[in-house]
């Protein structure tokens, strides 16, 4: 566990540099575990019954408390896009867990979060100009058209602010748990950043992740809403 | 090599002033839990809504404590001046 990315290797793919880093090949792994969940649930799917037992409650359990979380922050008719939001949610959650056992979170990693935040960004315009059609262009020259540059910087920080909370938050993690490995003598480094880790990664993670995704669903609400 | 050093100790030490925003960002989280708990005690049926109204509240004030985190790790680790003081000389 250190402060920078560590690069594996580097791909040369029609004159371009890939350079394949930890945070990518960690990114991989969380997908395939997500994948392998996904198939499972898929498979268990045919078995399940109208009275819920074990695998079947815990799966009913999330999936209605994100749909309830939801729902009640988008609104009723805007509910369709709630399972990609789910897909990030799980995303982020199982990255920010992921390093509890001393890997790399790749959340801490200012790309994967950039993404992230581009993306919600790019679904806040299209269900701005989906539901409100021209009336979204409209808004941005409200209250009169010589703000215009002013609503367009409040727009473009919108992303950066998203995408920069989550970051921050995950590598200062990082950077206290880093500095504790390397400043201790090693017979303090079994059994008490189990603390450490609870707190920077458990409880920390799963803020941002909902106040991620809060303020996503509060974006698109606000531009897609009449 | 004079002027390396100045530049370094120069970034180490706006790395610690923006740290020092913290002060403020933490006391507008408190102030923002202490009217949360406050509404909370008077009227405990609203809870709900207000726990998550002010976890959005926090996220919104954090980010500025953010931003200063961030700008003392560019000035530690990505100096941007470095460079041109060492394409310079």
């Amino acid at each position: 566990m250190g402060l920078d990315i560590k690069n594996y290797w580097v791909l040369n793919i029609f004159g371009f540099e890939v350079w394949i880093t930890e945070t990518i090949v960690n990114t991989w792994i969380i997908m395939l575990i997500l994948i392998i969940l996904a198939i499972i649930v898929r498979v268990k799917l045919r078995s399940f019954k109208d009275i819920p037992t074990g695998l079947q409650n815990i799966i009913e359990a999330a999936i209605e408390f994100f749909d309830n979380f939801a729902t009640g922050t988008l609104g009723e008719k805007l509910s369709y896009i709630t399972p990609w939001y789910f897909m990030v949610f799980a995303f982020i959650l199982s990255s920010s867990l992921f390093s509890v056992f001393g890997l790399r979170a790749p959340t801490a990693d200012f790309a994967t979060t950039l993404t992230l935040a581009l993306a919600s960004f790019v679904l806040m315009l299209f269900m701005g100009f989906k539901h409100q059609k021209g009336r979204y262009l409209k808004t941005f020259f409200e209250p009169h058209p010589i703000f215009f540059p002013l609503n367009l910087i409040g727009e473009l920080a919108k992303p950066v602010s998203l995408s920069f909370r989550l970051f921050g938050n995950m590598l200062s993690g990082t950077i206290i748990l880093t500095l504790y490995y390397s400043l201790t003598p090693i017979f303090v480094q079994i059994g008490i950043p189990s603390l450490l880790h609870a707190v920077f990664d458990v409880v920390f993670g799963a803020l941002q992740t909902y106040i991620f995704v809060i303020i996503s669903l509060m974006y698109v609400r606000n531009a897609a809403d009449q | 090599m004079e002027t390396l050093g100045l530049v370094i100790a120069a970034a180490h030490i706006s790395a610690a002033i923006c740290l020092l925003n913290g002060l403020l960002t933490t006391f507008g989280q408190a102030k923002i839990c202490a009217q949360a708990i406050e509404s909370m005690a008077r009227q405990p049926e609203a809870a709900d809504s207000i726990r998550s109204t002010m976890f959005i509240g926090l996220a919104m004030a954090e980010t500025s404590g953010i931003y200063g985190l961030l700008i003392a790790i560019i000035m530690l680790f990505a100096n941007p001046l470095i460079n041109i003081l060492l394409n310079y000389i």
